[in-house]
């Protein structure tokens, strides 16, 4: 479904150029839900920027649904997938009502029946009607982020992108949106993307997850093994230690 | 642990608004001692209002009442400004959870820190440069000299947090409060951190409470944690029994996380009950 090809993407900067992603490569096949965790830095959600056409890649490199998806995208391309941004307090306008935001995609794309597709994606994501004419500060940060996913979704893409869904929210916020996620995966047949920081939140979610560091992809493993720890680098050791809480050993 | 370094008995923080009393922390009572003492909970469950009222940081009008508050030999409650400013940065100190907010941006690194040594110790120029440098090879900087003359733009996150870890450090206090000190920090940099704190605790006696929502965290780094939920704490508990914990909220919060060891298909959600705020 999504193919990446040695990706390579760089960001100049006063004269300097930063070499944020370093040829990544990996498949994602339809229906699957991958992974990439990372430090901060690592260029994990440039890696997703690139896949959505955000930011340009120095080679283009990206195939989505077996074509070359262009440096520009159309409009087809774009209802082909959507993404999701870490933090609902920015993603979404702060004077738009709910209705207003997820009637936009609706307009832009020329669809028809917008009301009752507006109705549906709130009671999809687990909000009642109540909330469709308020405006984003009246929503609690879950709820925010449930409105961002409507958003994402309310063009049924077959392609779903994440990036860092859950983690500006509580683990019991974050519980509930999980699963929601899980849920709309199944329903929609979804092929997605998870981009976090939380080794956990990605070996409940994914199948396969991508390691990255410094811009390289350090190795791909599946869930099961990360969980096992039965890895191959010594990075994806480090972090697995790292996210199992405080240890006084020196590593 | 024989006296305990503080003692707190039936905190309440309140900040009265348009639409009555908001009560941030209801009756709170625990003892610190020479020891890790965690606090955990969600947001809005009032475990960084406590840190603040125990440092005498809770701005107009919110108002702070307790039957005891003790710190040493001082009563917190009859304090004055005044005293409050002798306690705070000498004695007392809190450590914020983004480096990048709590740092003056346009002073260098060393003449921040430098300034705590000289406001709080009274120390020379020189000393304070001495001291600081010293601090700065403690919270394990690499090259103290270069950072010294940096600003905090010019570091990276970790670097930052160690940094201010290193100002509120340099004047010895005896108790530190570090609210989500590794929030914003990656999970290999947090253990390095903590690594730093915990040194200090066992190497200098301080006493550390330390505030995070994260149960991994404060189940592996402290000896006793508090769990708080809607300003009251629920629970208190040996860091090392917190997944035997007994209060339905606690039980709850453990469920509700993803774990790396056991697989859920679905996560538990949390179902709150109004009796727990009784």
């Amino acid at each position: 479904m999504i193919a990446v090809k040695d990706l390579n993407v760089t960001f100049q900067n006063d004269g300097r150029s930063i070499h944020a992603v370093r040829g990544v490569s990996f498949d994602v096949a339809a229906g699957e839900t991958f992974g990439i965790v990372g430090e901060s830095g690592s260029g994990k959600s440039t890696v997703l920027k690139a896949i959505a056409g955000l930011v340009a890649p120095s080679s283009s490199a990206v195939e989505v649904g077996g074509r070359t998806a262009a440096m520009r995208r159309s409009r087809a391309d774009r209802r082909l997938m959507q993404l999701v941004f870490q933090d609902p307090y920015a993603s979404l306008h702060p004077r738009q009502t709910v209705d207003d935001i997820l009637r936009e995609p609706l307009v832009i794309h020329s669809i028809a029946a917008i009301d009752e597709k507006v109705n549906a994606a709130i009671a999809d994501v687990g909000l009642s009607l109540q909330h469709r004419f308020r405006y984003p500060h009246q929503l609690s940060g879950g709820q925010r982020q449930r409105v961002a996913i409507a958003r994402a979704l309310i063009l049924k893409p077959p392609i779903l992108l994440l990036d860092e869904p859950t983690s500006a929210l509580d683990v019991s916020v974050q519980a509930e949106i999980l699963n929601l996620l899980s849920r709309l995966r199944q329903s929609y047949s979804l092929t997605s993307i998870l981009v976090s920081h939380d080794l956990a939140v990605v070996a409940h979610l994914c199948d396969r997850i991508a390691i990255m560091q410094l811009g390289r992809l350090v190795e791909v493993v599946s869930a099961g093994d990360l969980r096992a720890g039965t890895v191959n680098q010594d990075y994806t050791r480090e972090l697995i230690a790292a996210s199992r809480g405080f240890t006084r050993a020196v590593t | 642990m024989s006296t305990p370094l503080l003692t707190v008995e039936d905190l309440n923080v309140s900040f009265p608004g348009r639409g009555g009393v908001t009560r941030a922390v209801r009756n709170a009572s625990f003892t610190l001692g020479r020891e890790r003492l965690g606090i955990v909970g969600e947001s809005g469950s009032g475990k960084s209002t406590t840190g603040r009222a125990l440092l005498g940081l809770i701005p107009h009008p919110g108002i702070v009442t307790a039957k005891t508050m003790r710190f040493g030999g001082d009563d917190l409650l009859a304090c004055t400004e005044r005293d409050w400013r002798r306690l705070r940065g000498r004695r007392m100190s809190m450590v914020m959870q983004d480096p990048k907010y709590s740092l003056n941006p346009v002073r260098k690194i060393g003449q921040q820190i430098g300034e705590t040594c000289r406001l709080h110790l009274g120390s020379s120029h020189k000393d304070a440069e001495r001291r600081t440098l010293a601090m700065l090879e403690a919270v394990k900087i690499r090259n103290p000299d270069v950072v010294y003359n940096l600003y905090p733009h010019q570091l990276s996150g970790g670097m930052g947090q160690r940094a201010m870890i290193a100002m509120m450090l340099v004047a010895e206090p005896d108790f530190l409060i570090a609210d989500e000190p590794t929030s914003a920090l990656d999970v290999t940099v947090q253990n390095e951190v903590l690594r730093i704190l915990d040194d200090l605790v066992r190497d200098r006696g301080m006493g550390l409470i330390f505030i995070s929502h994260n149960l991994t965290i404060v189940s592996s780094f402290c000896d006793r944690v508090l769990i708080m939920y809607g300003g009251k704490i629920v629970e208190e508990c040996a860091a090392r029994d917190l997944q035997n914990a007994k209060h339905p909220y606690t039980r709850a919060l453990i469920a509700a996380a993803p774990s790396l060891d056991v697989r859920r298909a679905e996560l538990a959600t949390v179902t709150r009950d109004p009796e727990w705020l009784l």
